[in-house]
Parts: structure tokens; sequence; C-alpha cells
């Protein structure tokens, strides 16, 4: 059918003009030269001069890209590991439990998990001694535990998609089950891992209620910095530090998409060419 | 002895591990951690370190936390405020979401995967980011506040004028950022439960007498009711707990649950009753992630 | 042909282009009422964009569309007296099979009464009243099948067009299958339009056939008109499987043709047909079945000597391969009439022979 639904498209419109409108004004109000964040004065770059020169922003950000490099890897692994045995083991012991402990973080409000890990924390030190103080390995082992269930969200989901008869054929030639774990399900499952890490790594950098409850003296992420500034009012620095992450991060997406875009279009060329020596 | 340790591992040591870490460390650092805060709210404030003791007669049995959150208004409302401004977001979401979706299944395929990234790019912008983006929206003097304050001057009455539209500190303003920040988790199952239907269908009820809006309303509608179902989760869940958004925007003097658990834990330094808070909000989640997996299983059913 | 003195269904002159890609090209047809009629062809021959453009699902680039005298141009599907049978069936598979096919009576002014009895001849006419209750995932494919051509005929339309009907169903239900279509058809009296690939589909079920090709139609004509008189090498070469050879016509006497083919390295007699001269370049062809053999010469004009290649051995016939001295090989179909009498073996010297009035002339 050629009708075009004008309707939805223009939804559509208004959909990403609520989108982006916001996000716009931030990044032109951060060349605003007035020191009154939301009265325009002028144009200048001087919140980005004395953003490059802020060293409490600098250390911020890489305790934040530190442990989101850190608690995304483990989490990765860890979820890598609870996709492959959900999607594969079928029923074994303390599966129902299991399962729970899976789905729960998705559905745990995050003032909770914040609460319950540092009470955690506070009486693991009481108790036998550790964590010493919080900081960097508290905040890192709380982001592993709440993004490793997404990495395994997705995992699963690939699995369950994936073709179980070349499991089974790599078995058939002669492999032992972990080996055909690491030479034919790990490869295949790959890009669902990658993208499992991505959005840990996310998840981790853009945390601020967990991390604000399970940090300590001293160690402030680059989220717990713009939280504590955030809460007195806008400023025209937040704008000027928003307006740096948005473009890092959306210039990120957008490679990340035109190279994806490629990749398949290369891939469906190819399929192309394979149907058409057949003939 | 090697060759014995081999064979265990051959057999079943490589699964018992991959099945044993990550359980392990759910049952340390997820469940252990929320257990201890379940008990926690059977205990009595103390004025120590922690600040916390399991006294009395039946240190196991007391239930005077419990007794205040069902009994004090306080808590009530802000149940009530909670769930009312996530059922109202979650709405919201719909009704934008829905139209956007559908919009999205019928734009041709390059614009569609440009418009899908544009969707999920704001997702992976920082969250804290995207509040931030309205509060310099919706404060006194901002451009945003002035249009919508002079087209409300130019609409009613002089009698009616007003300054500027109040927007920060109210619920308004809590419902309007959850909308903003939450519509990404209701397009994006939506997308992916409307996307996937037969567009023969369609065709079929055309074919059969149907116009478009009842070919709508008879097929597309409730097949994508899984979709819905799952976006409206995505939305109410997070929504219903959130911390940052009323805090940020929020009407301090109606809070929301979750800044009530963190103002009692943190300000007030009573751990029992902020468990207790917790674990009732808990379990009140219980109840839409209940519908949620019956309809999942009801889906997967009919495949 | 047995045209129809007043056409039903006129299509005259349609076209259709997507882009730079013409899908139908030129295409001019007339369906008498009660007939089932074939679009019959590969895929992107441009069947299915045709029987698209009847249900209202896509606009004419050109040419225009008439049923019973009404021209339906900016008709839009929903107002179309016509209704279809997907070849995916698109069972709306949240609804009971029973609200299935009352879906269409939905925009019909009838009482709810009239309604309710309507569906049940329906489901009584492909016998499924028993699963009336049931959803689409509950039933087998030929049920899925007979819901959908159900849920198109309870409105009654003036027109059923059928896409792929049984390409979805295993082979021993297809037959079955053909045989109730048929009869279904014959007590409505809906006229059918039925889009396929499989030739012997179109063979059984029509009364008439368009094969088509490259978006345009190549021959109208009834099964056995197209199948033992294809008027071009297409058509020829779709329907059926045939051996082809290169010929000139050398001389016309007493009514046939007689050939030199290279291939045969002699002259072979052929029926006449009109429109070819002496010294013209043309294509002979010969259906397998229509290729006799045996171990002494036969008793026709047109036999040849050669040796047995292969042969495919399928129960109620065999498939032979013979080589001739040219080291052409033609195939020949031989029905196993007697157990244990098999014509012949691999490299047996063999005769092949066929009448003149089963040889096809092909000018194109």
């Amino acid at each position: 059918m050629n009708r075009r639904p004008v309707f939805l498209i223009t939804v559509l419109c208004f959909g990403f003009a609520f989108f982006y409108i916001p996000i716009l004004s931030m990044i032109v109000y951060s060349f605003n030269a007035s020191r009154l964040a939301t009265v325009w004065g002028g144009f200048s770059t001087k919140w980005y001069v004395s953003l490059m020169s802020n060293r409490q922003v600098i250390e911020a950000l890489m305790l934040s890209l530190k442990i989101a490099l850190v608690s995304a890897t483990i989490a990765t692994i860890l979820g890598t590991m609870t996709g492959i045995t959900l999607a594969r083991f079928g029923k074994f012991r303390g599966r129902m439990l299991f399962t729970g402990l899976v789905t729960a973080p998705l559905i745990m409000p995050e003032v909770i998990t914040g609460i319950s890990s540092l009470i955690f924390f506070i009486l693991m030190a009481d108790w036998i001694g550790w964590p010493g103080s919080r900081g960097f390995t508290t905040i890192t082992l709380a982001h592993i535990t709440f993004s490793m269930v997404f990495v395994s969200t997705i995992v699963q989901a690939r699995m369950l998609q994936a073709d179980r008869a070349i499991e089974e054929a790599a078995m058939d030639l002669g492999s032992r089950p972990w080996q055909v774990l690491f030479d034919v399900t790990l490869p295949v499952i790959s890009p669902a891992i990658l993208s499992g890490w991505l959005l840990a790594f996310t998840i981790s950098l853009d945390d601020v209620v967990i991390t604000s409850f399970t940090t300590g003296p001293g160690a402030t992420t680059l989220p717990l910095l713009i939280w504590s500034k955030v809460k007195l009012g806008v400023t025209p620095d937040i704008n000027a530090l928003a307006t740096l992450m948005v473009l890092t991060v959306g210039m990120g997406v957008v490679v990340a998409g035109i190279v994806m875009n490629r990749a398949e279009a290369r891939r469906r060329a190819d399929e192309r060419m394979a149907y058409r020596s057949n003939d | 002895m090697l060759a014995r340790l081999s064979r265990w591992f051959d057999r079943r040591g490589w699964a018992d591990i991959l099945i044993g870490a990550p359980y392990l460390w759910l049952l340390i650092f997820f469940l252990l951690p929320f257990l201890i805060v379940a008990a926690m709210s059977l205990g009595t404030k103390t004025p120590t370190a922690p600040p916390i003791s399991f006294g009395g007669e039946y240190p196991l049995l007391n239930w005077d936390s419990y007794a205040r959150v069902l009994g004090d208004g306080l808590y009530l409302r802000a149940f009530l405020t909670s769930l009312a401004n996530a059922g109202l977001a979650m709405v919201l979401c719909l009704l934008i979401g829905y139209p956007m979706a559908l919009g999205l299944c019928r734009v041709s395929n390059g614009w569609r995967n440009i418009l899908l990234m544009l969707v999920i790019l704001p997702f992976w912008t920082s969250f804290l980011l995207r509040v931030y983006a309205w509060m310099g929206l919706m404060g006194r003097n901002s451009w945003f506040n002035r249009l919508l304050t002079d087209s409300w001057n130019l609409l009613v009455p002089v009698d009616w004028a007003v300054k500027s539209v109040p927007m920060m500190n109210t619920n308004f303003a809590v419902v309007l950022v959850m909308v903003y920040t939450y519509l990404p988790f209701m397009i994006l199952p939506l997308y992916a439960s409307l996307e996937r239907l037969d567009p023969t269908l369609d065709e079929a009820a055309m074919d059969l007498g149907s116009r478009p809006f009842q070919v709508f309303r008879d097929v597309t509608l409730p097949q994508s009711v899984p979709g819905i179902v799952a976006g409206g989760m995505l939305v109410f869940i997070p929504a219903a707990g959130e911390l940052v958004i009323p805090t940020l925007v929020g009407d301090a003097s109606s809070p929301m649950i979750g800044r009530l658990i963190s103002d009692e834990f943190s300000a007030a330094r009573n751990w029992p009753m902020a468990s207790a808070v917790a674990v009732v909000l808990l379990l009140i989640m219980v109840v839409p992630t209940m519908i949620y997996s019956h309809y999942q299983a009801k889906a997967e059913g009919s495949k | 042909m047995a045209a129809p003195a007043e056409p039903f269904l006129r299509i005259e002159g349609v076209s259709k282009r997507f882009g730079s890609f013409q899908a139908v090209r030129d295409v001019t047809l007339d369906v008498a009422k009660g007939e089932i009629f074939s679009l019959l062809g590969g895929s992107g021959c441009g069947k299915t964009t045709l029987l698209r453009m009847l249900a209202g699902f896509e606009e004419p680039s050109a040419g225009r569309i008439f049923l019973d005298g009404r021209d339906m141009a900016g008709v839009p599907p929903w107002n179309r007296p016509v209704h279809m049978m997907f070849q995916s069936y698109a069972l709306f598979p949240h609804m009971t099979v029973e609200r299935n096919v009352a879906y269409g009576l939905k925009h019909e002014p009838m009482s709810r009464s009239a309604k309710a009895e309507r569906v049940r001849e329906m489901l009584e006419l492909v016998q499924l009243t028993p699963f009336a209750a049931r959803k689409p995932h509950q039933i087998s494919g030929g049920q899925r099948q007979r819901v959908a051509l159900a849920r198109a005929l309870a409105r009654q339309p003036k027109l059923l067009l059928l896409d792929e009907p049984l390409a979805a169903l295993d082979k021993k239900l297809r037959e079955h299958t053909q045989f109730e279509l048929m009869s279904i058809q014959q007590r409505t009296g809906v006229t059918f339009i039925v889009v396929t690939h499989d030739q012997e589909e179109a063979m059984t079920l029509s009364d008439r056939i368009a094969v088509m090709d490259k978006g345009e139609v190549r021959q109208v004509g009834t099964p056995n008109e197209v199948y033992e008189f294809p008027n071009n090498r297409f058509v020829a070469g779709f329907i059926g499987s045939i051996n082809t050879f290169e010929a000139t016509v050398i001389a016309r006497e007493g009514g046939a043709l007689r050939l030199a083919v290279p291939a045969f390295g002699a002259e072979v007699l052929a029926r006449d047909v009109p429109g070819v001269s002496p010294g013209q370049a043309v294509t002979m062809a010969l259906r397998p079945e229509k290729a006799g053999i045996s171990r002494t010469r036969p008793e026709t004009v047109n036999a040849f000597e050669g040796t047995v290649k292969d042969l495919a051995y399928f129960g109620k016939d065999s498939l032979y391969r013979i080589t001739l001295p040219s080291g052409t090989l033609v195939q020949a179909h031989a029905v196993n009439a007697r157990r244990g009498a098999e014509v012949a073996d691999w490299d047996d010297a063999v005769w092949l022979g066929f009448e003149p009035e089963s040889v096809l002339v092909l000018a194109e």
C-alpha cells in the first residue's frame, strides 16, 4: 500500500522534537557567556576552557572510566556464563532460585539495591574486617552485580536463537563439551557478548544511585560529581560538560551504527553473490 | 591424579564452574544483602554504629516498622504518589510511544535505521544529564518557560496572567521528565512487537472489508499487547522506585517512595524503617512483574 | 479458444512498474463468470502483482480493470467484492477459527443470527465445525487452508483470488485438497483466479490457464491447449518437460512439414502449423511421453537408432535418456505396463520412434 501515514509521521516529528529540543537547548546554552545559566549573554567558550582546567572533573572521569572498564569486563564474563547456563543446561538443581536471582536485579529499584549493598558492606567490615574502606572496590562490586544480569539477558537471547546443531556437530567431530564452548559457542555469540559489554560499560558509567550508596570518602565518579552540582541548580559549566559527553557518545553511536550498517550491507551483497553463483 | 582431575573437568567440572561462579556471585552480592535488609526491617533503631539492634523479648518478631508503614499517612501518601506518577508516566509514554513505534514500522528502511538510532541515542547519553536538560528548560527564566508563559497570557483573560509557569518542583515536572527519560523503553519493545507482525494480516483484514482504522483496532492492536505490557513494565517499574528525578525536579513536600527510603536511611539513620519501606515497595513491584511474565508465557505459548 | 462473449472480469492493457522495474507489462485478459482461471509462471513473472492489483493492494500504472462492468480504478481493497486467500493464509492468530471466518461479515448489514448462520454454513462447507473454537496455531496446515477459504468465501465475493493455494501443503494432502477446491467452486459458483507456479496444480484445477513470463502473458488456453499446442518455446518448456532441437523447414507436403534436424542426422516429419515457410529456422519439440522406445524398428516414419545412456525407474514408469549417433540426448518416457518386461537396460541399442502428429514446430 502506498498510502502515506501522515498522522504517524507527524507524531514521529513531534516525538523527535521532544527528544532533542532539551538536549539542543543545553548545547546552545553551553556557549552562553552569562553566568546565569538560563539567560543568554552572548557567545563564549569560556566554560569549556574552565572545564579543561578543572582537575576535579578530569579525576572523576578517570575514576568512572576505570570502574566501568573493570566492572563491565567482569560482568561480561559472569553474565556470559549465566546466559549460556540458562540457555543450554536445561534443568539443574537450584535453577528456579538462579532464574530468580538473575531476574530480580532487573526489577529491583536502584535505591533498594544501593541501600542493601551499603548495609552489606558496612556489616561485612564490622564482622570480618573487609572491605576496609569504601570506594573503588565496593562501587565496582556493586556495578558488576547489577550489570551482569543485563549481559546475561542479551547472551541468553542470542543463545536461544543459535543453531544447536553446530554445537552437536562439533561434539560429533570429537570435541569435548568445554572445547565446543570455546571453539564454537563463544565465537558464534561474540556479537552478543560485545553488545553486552558495551551495555554493562554504559550502565556503570551512567549510574548515580547505586554508586552514591556504595562510594566512600575520596571516591567521586563523574555522575556523582555532576549529581552534587546539579542538586544545587543549573550552571553553565555543567552545560559544557554535558555537551561534551553527549557529543562523544553521539559520535560513538553514529560511527558504530555506520560500521554495523556497512557490515550488514556487505553481508547481504555476499549472500547475493553466493546466490547468483549457484545458478 | 591429574588424569582423574581432567576426567572430572571434561565430564561435569566445566559445567559446574560455569553455573557455580555466577550463582555464587549473585548469592553473596545480591541475595545476601537483600536478606540482610529484610532482617533489618524487623530490628530496632539504636544510636550505635551500625544503628540497629535486635532487642526486646521477641527479637525477630518486631513488626513496628511495618505497622508504621501502613499506619502513618506519610508513607501511604508517598506510595500513592509514586504509583500515580509512575502510572501516569506509563500511560503517557504509551500514548506517545505507540504511534511513534508504528510510524517507525511504516517509514522506508533507510530512514528507519536512522530514526531507530535517534531513539536509542538519548538512552546512551547520561541519564542524569537528560534530567538536567529539562531543569534548564523548566526554570523560571528559561526561554521555554517564557514561551509557555507568553502563550498562556495571550490565551487567557488578563486576571489569570502569570509571571512564569510554575513547573520546577512539581509532580507535573516529575511525570514530564519521567516520560522524557523512559520513552525509549516504551518505543523499543513496541517497535519490536509491531515490526514482527505479518503485514499480510493487515491486507487480509482490508481485503475482508476493514478500513485502515478498523484494521488497526482489530488486527494490529490486539497482537501488540505483549509489546504494550513489556513497554509498560519497563517504564512503570523504574519510575515507581525513581530517586533521581523527584530529587532534582520534584516537590519535596510530597516525596516519592524512593526518596523517602533514601531519606530514612541517610538523613534519619532509621535503618529498620528504610528496610521495611523497601520490602513493601518490592512486594508491590512483584505484582506488575507477575502480570508481565504471565503475558510473556502466553505470548510464548501461542507461537 | 473459448473466449467468453460477455467477460465477467476484464483486464485491459494493465501494466505495473515499481521504480525502474516493470513487474507487469500490458496484460489483457478476459475471464468468464464461474470459471477457474489460473495465472501460471515462475517467481517474479508478475502473476502475484497482477493478483494484488485485482485485490486493490496495488494500483495499475496503466490500463484498466473491469469487474462485472464496473471500473475498479481507485476502489480501495475494503470496498471491492473481491476476496483473497493468501499464500500464508494470513489467519488472525489472536482470533478463533469461528471469529476468523466471521471477520468479513462484521462489515455486512446483516442480522446477528444471519451472520451466525452464514458462519455455520461456511464451517460446514469446509468441514471445520468441530474446530470452531480453536485458534489457528492449534490446527493443522490443511485445516488452516480451509479456514482461509471459508473466511474469504463468507462474504460471498464476486471474485475469489487464491495465491498459491496448495503450496504450503504436503504432496498427499495437495491432491485431495485440489479436488475439494474444485467441488467447492462448483457448489458456490464463485469465479476463482488462482496464482500458481506449479504446472500440475494449474492443469488439474483450471478451466483456462494464462502462462506468464517476465510480466507478460505468453499464452492463454485450456490445460489441453497449452500442453499439447504451446505456441512458443517458453510455454512448451515451462509446462511439462520437453526435448527441443534446432531444425530447418525443408518443405510442406500433404498436411505435414518436412524438417531437417541435425541432431537426428536425418529428416523428421512433423504436424503442419501455419505461419512457417520452407527455409525457415524453427525449433522442433517433442514431449518425452510421445517418444516411444523399442527393440525393433517401430512402424512410423520417424524412427531412429540410439543407445540407452541412463535410465531412472519411477515405478509406474521409467525415464530413458537415449544417445543418438550425433551425440544428442533425447528423453523418453515409457510406462511399465507389465511387470518384468522393461523395454531396455543400460547401454542397450534401441529404436526411438514418434508420430509426426506428436512433433511440435515452434516458429519463435
